[in-house]
């Protein structure tokens, strides 16, 4: 004997459709972070096992110099603050105040690649000098990609935020949103990245 | 992008009738089409290379091509089978066909996003197999271990890294919209207890590939900085760590074997209810089974690397790890068995296929225990035993489910039924050639010859033919399968909505489905595999907690 499928055609109650669709980019763009930081995370526990069982070659120089990676973090750490002062004037309609908070931020972003390329070309050691070398430049170099990106697409959310004209606005502001939520995980990278690398 | 639970506009406007196969279509019933179709193509081509490997093998000495070619063969039919046909199919095939059905969605959570993970696929395995014809494909096999991934000829070895970067790539897109898709596209008044068990499935399998893959991506990258710049990361000469490879490599490979073989169990679970008219038994145990799995899984992957000069505690740790992965995966093949026992089975094609993996799947489970303890290990591994463990597997198991998957699918996807006496007679070549081709290679294995070898001691060669024998069956085994599907399109029976009175909801719509599922409301399923029993005893078995929606 089969049981009949239980068939319900109440109607659904829909939220609203702007409110859920954001939520579900939301949500699949924190997955994508979550694999992105896994990469991250291959990388580093790569670095640790070499720093841990593989001794540099006794002619190999390896040192890093503290003060210019410590701006650094202080410029992203800054930028993310900035950023989320941007989001919050989106918010309350204030255009003008969140132009001006993302360009501050894209101008932090881009200081910290300059600052960041000051300090490879002052570095001791290449690329393919030694080990630790090369996870250096690998690992900084894959975190500066995803700095680049992010302060073109900052640049990009404040080109379309002007007003009037801009496609973001506190009715859209899923790419606002989306954007921060990176920039934020592309900070706390490099917070990591800071401890492990610079200090350990 | 366009979100799925409101009706598609856009996907209506795709293009009708076959051209759609081959275009940039959103609808998740066309791109579940595309990874299967797709996905076969490149079985064949990985089954024609198994062929030349087990012809070289008839003989001790290598006469049918030589050592490099050889090499090659080996490298490209790994690639293909796994990342090319088991991934693509028991996921994106599968996985974009039936779940935006089960969960009550129209679509999948990010359709373009989907078509994408898709797209990447073809280009990533053109550019892989024309490598062998340009440059000579790699040689270092589907490891890929350095050094010899370092040493071997460079430009193969790079075009295999980046055809395994977008295949990585697509599969990450994939399993972000099957975790979107299942937790956020949900009908109203669904709860995650009632979903169809290949849910659960891919949802576990899905977080598997969001925190695995991208390490193989980065992993590959440092290992492409060893090939073109001169970088050392894994080259001992210049300073670097072959085992930390090995780490991260199998860190991701690991867990693909669950990638591989978690959707086939929750596809088995979907057929055996279905054809023995009885619930899936234990469904709760299934779904915990499932999480232990995908927790478990994570860390076991040091399993592989038992003679990689590993320290004791880290081989205690991985055989124990090992060791318990093995109860949750005992708990759902006696859960299958306890679904069958006592049930009116039709013995068709679908459930003949299922009931071949059970028994594959269980001899591969015993062997991968075997090799999990060190003391066997290491005289096991890197023999044709190891070959033999994991085919039982991955051809035992996730092989035998898409086969077992199409037959009963087929009627839903094409209106029409497929022959029954070609599903058996395809099912009586395989069963016989899988088990004849790989069960010698346990014993050849276990008498020392050593895998991914062109020339072995002579000693060894008749078990090699016969194994070879299997592999033919084999191969003649996709022709009776092939002529069915090809005649079937046209001349089979016309199916119905509902050929086999299933109950889970993909069956509650019109044989092809309409473009967005349902003409009108997605149905609420409340009871996936109320199957043969009364309300009464319902309300009894281990599955009656979703009683509320019952009654309503
Ligand atoms: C009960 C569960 C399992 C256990 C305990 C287990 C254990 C093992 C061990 C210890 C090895 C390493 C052998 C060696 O290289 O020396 C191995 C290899 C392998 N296993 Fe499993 N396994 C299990 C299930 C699976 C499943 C479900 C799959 C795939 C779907 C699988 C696929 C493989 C593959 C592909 C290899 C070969 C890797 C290589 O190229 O060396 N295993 N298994
Ligand atoms: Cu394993």
């Amino acid at each position: 004997m089969t049981t009949i499928p239980q068939l319900n055609k109440d109607s659904q109650e829909k939220g609203s459709e702007v409110d859920e669709h954001h939520d579900v980019r939301m949500f699949g763009l924190a997955a994508f972070l979550i694999a992105d930081g896994m990469t991250f995370a291959g990388f580093f526990a790569a670095y640790l096992t070499f720093k841990a069982v593989n001794p540099l070659f006794p002619d190999a120089i390896y040192e890093l110099e503290l003060p210019l990676p410590t701006l650094n973090t202080v410029l992203l750490l800054v930028s993310s603050a900035t950023f989320h002062r941007a989001g919050k004037a989106l918010r309350t309609n204030e255009s003008k105040a969140c132009q001006k908070w993302l360009l501050i931020t894209a101008a932090l972003g881009i200081a910290f690649l300059a600052s960041q390329m000051v300090e490879y070309f002052s570095l001791p050691f290449g690329l393919t000098d030694n080990l630790y070398a090369s996870t250096f430049y690998a690992v900084t170099g894959f975190h500066g990609l995803h700095v680049t990106l992010g302060s073109i697409m900052i640049l990009i959310v404040w080109w379309q935020s002007r007003s009037p004209g801009g496609r973001i606005t506190s009715h859209n502001q899923f790419p606002l949103e989306a954007a921060e939520l990176y920039w934020h995980f592309v900070d706390g990278i490099w917070v990591v990245l800071f401890v492990i690398f610079y200090l350990l | 992008m366009t979100i799925a639970n409101t009706p598609l506009k856009e996907s209506s406007l795709q293009p009708k009738g076959w051209f759609r196969y081959f275009s940039f279509s959103l609808d998740h019933k066309v791109i579940g089409l595309q990874y299967l179709v797709c996905g076969f193509v490149f079985y064949l081509i990985g089954g024609l290379l198994a062929s030349a490997i087990r012809v070289e093998l008839t003989s001790p000495i290598s006469d049918f091509m030589p050592r490099d070619v050889y090499n090659q063969v080996l490298t490209l039919h790994g690639t293909i089978m796994i990342f090319l046909w088991i991934v693509p199919v028991v996921n994106g095939a599968f996985g974009n066909y039936l779940i935006p059905f089960y969960v009550g969605a129209r679509d999948m959570a990010f359709p373009r996003l989907n078509a994408v993970a898709f797209w990447l696929i073809p280009p990533a395995g053109l550019m892989l197999i024309s490598s062998y014809f340009i440059t000579g494909a790699a040689q270092s096999g589907w490891t890929a271990y350095p050094p010899l991934s370092i040493t071997t000829p460079a430009a193969g070895q790079i075009i295999w890294i980046l055809s395994v970067l977008l295949l990585g790539g697509s599969s990450i897109f994939g399993g972000i919209n099957f975790i979107a898709t299942i937790l956020k596209l949900r009908r109203p008044g669904l709860k995650l207890m009632q979903l169809p068990m290949y849910c659960w499935a891919m949802l576990g399998t899905s977080i598997l590939v969001v925190l695995s893959t991208p390490v193989l991506a980065g992993t590959l990258i440092l290992l492409s900085f060893d090939i073109v710049a001169n970088t050392g990361f894994f080259n001992p000469n210049l300073g670097g760590n072959v085992i930390v490879y090995q780490h991260l490599f199998w860190f991701y490979s690991h867990p693909a074997v669950y990638i591989m073989v978690l959707p086939a169990f929750g596809l088995v679970s979907e057929i055996l209810p279905v054809h023995c008219r009885k619930p899936l038994f234990g469904y709760v145990t299934m779904v915990y089974s499932i999480m232990a799995i995908v927790v478990l899984g994570l860390v076991v992957w040091a399993h592989h690397m038992f003679t990689s000069g590993t320290p004791p505690w880290m081989r205690l740790f991985f055989t124990i790890a090992t060791a318990f992965i093995a109860v949750p995966t005992g708990i759902k093949f006696f859960n299958w068995v306890a679904t069958l026992w006592g049930g009116r089975i039709s013995l068709n094609s679908a459930i003949l296929f299922s009931c071949g993996f059970i028994i594959n799947f269980v001899l591969g489970g015993i062997t991968g225990v075997a090799l999990a303890q060190v003391p066997f290990d290491v005289h096991a591994h890197d023999t044709y035993f190891v070959v033999a463990h994991f085919h039982y597997i991955v051809y035992g198991g996730s092989v035998f489910v898409i086969f077992s998957s199409i037959y009963h699918w087929y009627p839903k996807v094409t209106g029409r039924m497929l022959s029954e006496n070609l599903g058996r007679l395809h099912f009586a070549l395989t069963f016989i050639g899988f088990n004849l081709c790989f069960a010698p290679q346990h014993w050849l294995g276990l008498n020392g010859m050593p895998r991914r070898v062109a020339e072995y001691d002579p000693q060894f060669q008749l078990i090699n033919q016969i194994s070879s024998a299997g592999a033919l069956l084999m191969a003649l085994s996709t022709l009776p399968f092939l002529w069915n599907v090809f005649e079937s399109a046209f001349k089979g029976t016309i199916a119905g909505d509902n050929p086999w009175n299933a109950l889970t909801p993909e069956w509650l719509t019109s044989s092809p489905p309409p473009v967005e599922n349902w003409e009108g409301e997605a149905p609420l399923v409340s009871e996936p595999y109320g199957y043969g029993v009364t309300q009464a005893e319902f309300e009894q078995s281990s599955i009656s907690t979703y009683q509320e929606d019952e009654h309503q």
